[in-house]
């Protein structure tokens, strides 16, 4: 089972660096087999390349089981590719046939920049995150955990959304580039909990203005990103968000 | 060099942490903000220390070489967390946690340790939370509880089977905020490839940009280490990708101890091998074992399907061989037991190396309970199985998933195959019961040290360690360094040490890149894996161990010489990054089968075969092996062997049994 | 808009704005088709004219014409802008593309069913809105009412304006498709034992009004109402 039979025609995005111009370079693969990952596959070809002095094509990958949030690939014009509720990594070449043709392209966003061939910047979440994605308690001040009882309805919705990888996904797919549903299921998961109360209003002002700031662009509710998040994050999310906004900007007194 | 002094405090064993506690020393706040702090690995460990201390009004620089910390492999742990809560009422308590933490680990653990561990285990939870981590609960509001492997009691915590996810996020977003706030600095795609020493105490490091290549200099008062453990010396492994012995390994090489290196986790319930191109291997929750139940035909080569294996003909062996524990004997115990089995001619699948874990029992079971809350009498058996699906769904759902996408088999359908892989690696830098390394002013955090968990971890005890470590021991342990360093000003980074140390980081960068052989990162890795597992893996041999010391050393010859790195220096380059990584668990790789040939016996994740019971069970010395070995390093890839002995006062050291 | 900081500055700002707007003009599009219904009382338009004299007389209506203009107007320049905004957080495209995978196709071209609705606009309120306001209805039916039917029925004689109405209205069609719901999601109502009822409202809405406006046009065309 170690080599398989199928022949592939790979159209990869290369990019030697954020400054250089990128260009989709045909690659042919074969004895792939079906059992192998997407980025095993991508393995061999690596291998192959470094066998023939050539440089490897760089990506983003580590967990490779689905929840690091790391690899990123546009496959055949949809996120991690053709199946849903996966990640690259998860994605086997048994979903592919014979003599396919398949083209692999980084993220694209403003606020993604390319760093090299697959590989593109995601910060722009990190400190979207940073603006507010938190609950404020320092180690130490926190009470018995039983103490605050939380319906399980809402500790499985906040869970749902808190289920984010943080992979870009949404992204990546959105037609308008916007990050929304990602934003959107940090704010839910702690607009959810009695531990997020304190800071509801002011969190949702401050991270929406930092994904503004980041260039992401504006959601027009397609839909796209909740069906390819790998995770399933959804849409009800962004409602909730919206809501929020509408209660920090409208009724709560409190100006970010 | 340093002596191998534990500094465990004085008193009885449930005084100490209090007491150290109490009258550790400490730093005033207009202080704290001139003293800076390093932390590598943003793990569970890393991102609850840097987060930590910045709250206390250190000033933090925490380096990953992930692109964000939030992907730190922490986030991979699936089943849950330990606490001594006594939520369940089932009669656990601190005492019990600390006790079976202890025999768990085979008795090769530090008492005074495990206790802390134990002790703290329940802030843990309260802390993630207050942080709004949704962990299970019950329809009552309150948290739930599952069992894990080696405990009799419900103490495990758990959000699905994302426990490791969830805590990590909330760890992150604690970093985050003090990011934020200014008060971190974070340096994400870093590496650190040198600890800079200056007259005998950690003062910085030399960290690589992956992103340009450049190599930066970070001065600090102290260095913590929190860069996780070393299973991908294996090459195959449930560990990330990126998981590497880089950092601890360059401690290591500047005067750092390293203990027990040969105590690995096998874990018995992973996705078995499917072929040659297999880069990295998949955990199923131990929680499964909850409601699975483990077997294989009790006919040699049986070449039927497990559905058309008839209930008489299956061996439940785990079930058989350990009565009282059942399917949830510790990890070492199961995985060696899949083995034995495997090896004796009873697998199943192609490979013949796997084991069925099978649902259908308590699928069957639980559709029966959902069926009489649902006022359904006397439920046929598929409406049974129908309902009970359902409620497998829920508890497991995205472990299944996981392992439908890998396999292409239906779990719901069919038992799944596993069997036993690489998880976590027991041993790790030695630290004193302030988590010191023998460098003064360089600690090490989580799994990256070796303290806790002795030869063998119990299942959801790495997620407590990680955060008691960061949360809730190092904060106030590094005072008492600290303290004492408040004369000392800003470390300047033209000190000859760190002139020195970024030079050599240098010069092995240039040596990958001038080495132009024939043959890629990976082909070594990949041999080294290989090497390991068979010799250095879920049994041992003294033949066996010497074979693999002589394969090593000529792999290492091999690799510095036919290497081929292609690129730059001054790029994005994964290539050069994983041959930093592969050199240094090359190196690794022969002192841990040094450290297996010098155990003469059998204990926890260390099985040597020539010490066992009749039975096959591991054989202990605690007459002559009762001690922590720490290896020094003394150049030229050689070492010497330290001892620490183990003294157990409040635990009785029996034969562990499961039975 | 003082205290109220980015409320309308945002990305969601932007979009409440699109929302909002958007309700009104569903709303509207309900007074409107309803009154142009009247035609089909066949008449000879007598019903008709006297709801367009009431709508024409009445102060209150006056006054929402403006706002209706306001509205649409904020409606129009909102969405470009949105369109543009959009389109350079992406400044390098894809080679590749899927959408069809993962959303509908209106949806993602709300933008181009959007001007195809305004190039429609601009015709229809010439031909109509104009007349009726500013170049003044030449004749007066029984009743003494404008005769705005006439004009009507004059218009729609021509095939090609006729095409022109029809086809505009499936591309209003796939514009409520989209923007019905999306609405209501925009303005955070997202329910799960709501939206789906809303969803279904919005699908039965969008095609209802598009069908009884394309009906006008044609019916008078083919001489059905006189």
């Amino acid at each position: 089972m170690s080599t398989g039979n199928m022949n592939l025609t790979l159209k990869i995005w290369r990019q030697k660096n954020n400054k250089a111009k990128g260009n989709l370079v045909d690659y042919k693969i074969s004895e792939v087999s079906p059992d192998m990952s997407f980025l095993e596959m991508f393995d061999v070809l690596n291998e192959d390349l470094v066998a023939k002095g050539e440089e490897p094509v760089v990506f983003d990958h580590d967990c490779r089981e689905g929840i690091c949030g790391a690899c990123s690939m546009f496959i055949n014009g949809r996120p991690h590719g053709p199946k849903e509720g996966i990640t690259t990594c998860q994605l086997h070449m048994r979903s592919f046939n014979d003599g396919d043709t398949i083209v692999v392209e980084p993220w694209r966003a403003k606020a993604f920049p390319v760093i090299k061939d697959l590989m593109v910047d995601r910060t722009a979440f990190d400190r979207i995150i940073a603006s507010g994605g938190f609950i404020s308690v320092n180690t130490g001040n926190a009470q018995d955990a039983n103490s605050l009882p939380i319906p399980k309805v809402q500790a499985d919705s906040a869970f749902e959304a808190a289920a984010c990888i943080g992979c870009g996904a949404c992204v990546a797919t959105c037609k308008n580039a916007s990050a929304m549903l990602f934003v959107s299921a940090k704010i839910s998961q702690l607009a959810q909990l009695p531990q997020g109360q304190p800071e509801r209003y002011r969190r949702v002002q401050s991270m929406v203005a930092q994904m503004d700031a980041e260039g992401f662009g504006n959601c027009t509710n397609t839909g796209a990103c909740e069906a390819e998040c790998p995770k399933g994050i959804s849409l009800e999310n962004i409602a909730r968000m919206n809501r929020d906004f509408y209660s920090a900007k409208f009724v709560s007194e409190e100006d970010i | 060099m340093a002596e191998l002094n534990a500094h465990i405090p004085e008193g009885e064993l449930t005084e100490k942490w209090t007491k150290l506690r109490s009258s550790m020393p400490l730093v005033n706040p207009a202080n704290k903000r001139s003293i800076e702090i390093i932390v590598v690995g943003s793990g569970l460990a890393g991102a609850s220390a840097a987060a930590t201390l910045a709250e206390m009004g250190y000033k933090v620089k925490c380096f990953c070489f992930q692109d964000s910390p939030r992907r730190a492999h922490s986030i991979a742990a699936q089943g849950g967390i330990n606490a001594a809560k006594n939520y369940q009422n089932d009669g656990d308590s601190t005492y019990r946690l600390f006790y079976d933490t202890i025999k768990g680990g085979d008795y090769r653990a530090r008492e005074a340790n495990v206790h802390r561990l134990a002790e703290v285990s329940a802030n843990i939870i309260d802390q993630c939370v207050a942080q709004g981590v949704p962990l299970a609960r019950e329809y009552g509001g309150l948290l739930d509880n599952r069992s894990f492997g080696g405990t009799q009691v419900q103490r495990t915590f758990y959000a699905a089977g994302q426990t490791g996810q969830q805590l990590l996020l909330g760890a992150y977003s604690a970093l985050e905020r003090q990011v934020g706030m200014g008060k971190v600095e974070m340096f994400t795609r870093h590496e650190m490839l040198e600890v800079v020493v200056v007259e005998g105490k950690a003062r910085g490091i030399i960290a690589r940009n992956l992103l340009t290549g450049e190599l930066e200099r970070h001065s600090g008062h102290a260095v913590l280490l929190c860069s996780g453990g070393y299973g991908n010396v294996f090459y195959l492994s449930t560990n990330a990708m990126g998981s590497n012995v880089t950092a601890a390994w360059k401690a290591h090489k500047k005067g750092a101890f390293f203990g027990n290196p040969c105590y690995t986790q096998i874990h018995p319930t992973c996705i078995p091998v499917s072929g040659d191109h297999q880069s990295k291997l998949t955990l199923m929750s131990e929680s499964l074992r909850n409601d699975g139940r483990i077997w294989v035909p009790k006919k040699k080569d049986d070449p039927r399907k497990a559905s058309e294996i008839p209930e008489d003909e299956r061996d439940y062996y785990l079930e058989r061989r350990y009565p009282a524990f059942g399917n949830l004997v510790p990890r070492d115990v199961a995985s060696r037991a899949a083995k034995e089995r495997c090896d004796a001619g009873y697998g199943v699948g192609n490979s013949k190396l796997a084991v069925y874990l099978d649902f259908k029992a308590n699928t069957e079971r639980y559709g029966r309970i959902e069926a009489n809350k649902q006022n359904i009498h006397n439920p046929d058996k598929e409406t049974c199985m129908k309902l009970g699906r359902e409620v497998i769904k829920e508890k497991y759902g995205n472990l299944f998933d996981m392992y439908a996408q890998i396999t292409g088999e239906d779990p719901y359908e069919l038992p799944m195959r596993i069997y036993p892989a690489v998880h976590y690696t027991m041993g790790g830098l030695w630290v004193d019961y302030n988590l010191m390394t023998t460098v003064p002013g360089l600690y090490a955090l989580g799994e990256a040290n070796f303290s806790d968990h002795g030869a063998n971890r119990l299942g959801a005890s790495a997620l407590m360690q990680g955060l008691a470590d960061g949360y809730f021991v190092i904060p106030y342990t590094i005072g008492a360094y600290l303290s004492k360093e408040l004369a000392t000003k800003p470390i300047p980074q033209d000190h000859p040490a760190f002139v020195e140390a970024e030079a050599s980081a240098k010069a092995i960068i240039d040596q990958f890149l001038s080495i132009k052989g024939t043959k890629s990162v990976d082909h070594f890795h990949k041999k080294l894996g290989k090497i390991m597992w068979d010799k250095c893996g879920m049994a041992r041999n003294e033949q066996g161990l010497k074979e693999a010391i002589v394969e090593i050393q000529q792999l290492r010859k091999d690799f510095w010489s036919d290497l081929r790195v292609p690129g730059t220096a001054d790029e994005m380059n994964p290539e050069l990054e994983k041959a930093g990584r592969v050199a240094d668990f090359i190196e690794l790789g022969e002192l841990m089968c040094m450290d297996a040939l010098n155990r003469n016996e059998s204990c926890g994740g260390h099985f040597r075969e020539e010490y066992q019971t009749e039975e096959g069970e591991a054989m202990r010395d605690d007459e002559n092996y009762a001690y922590v070995a720490a290896w020094e390093y003394s150049g030229d890839v050689t070492f010497k062997l330290h001892k620490e002995e183990l003294k157990f006062e409040n635990i009785k050291v029996a034969q562990r049994s499961y039975k | 808009m003082a205290g109220f900081g980015n409320a309308f500055s945002s990305s969601i700002g932007k979009k409440l704005i699109m929302g909002i707007t958007g309700l009104f003009l569903i709303s509207f599009l309900v007074v409107h088709c309803f009154l142009n219904s009247l035609i089909f009382v066949n008449d000879g338009g007598l019903t008709f004219n006297t709801g367009a004299h009431f709508m024409a007389t009445n102060w209150l209506i006056r006054a929402m014409e403006v706002v209706l203009f306001a509205g649409l107007l904020a409606h129009i320049i909102q969405g470009f802008r949105l369109v543009f905004q959009n389109q350079s957080a992406r400044p390098v495209k894809y080679a590749v593309t899927n959408g069809s995978a993962n959303s509908k196709w209106y949806s993602r071209s709300m933008g181009l069913l959007g001007t195809l609705l305004l190039i429609f606009l601009i015709v229809h309120i010439s031909k109509f809105w104009v007349i009726s306001r500013f170049t003044g209805i030449p004749t007066v039916d029984a009743n003494g009412h404008d005769d705005m039917f006439v004009i009507m029925v004059e218009t729609f004689k021509n095939p090609f304006i006729v095409a022109l109405y029809v086809f505009s209205m499936f591309s209003l069609a796939y514009h409520l498709l989209h923007g019905f719901s999306s609405a209501f999601q925009t303005l955070g109502w997202n329910h799960k034992k709501y939206t789906p009822l809303i969803k279904a409202l919005g699908v039965w809405y969008s095609i209802i009004i598009s069908l009884i406006f394309a009906s006008m046009p044609i019916a008078m065309y083919l001489g059905l109402i006189k």
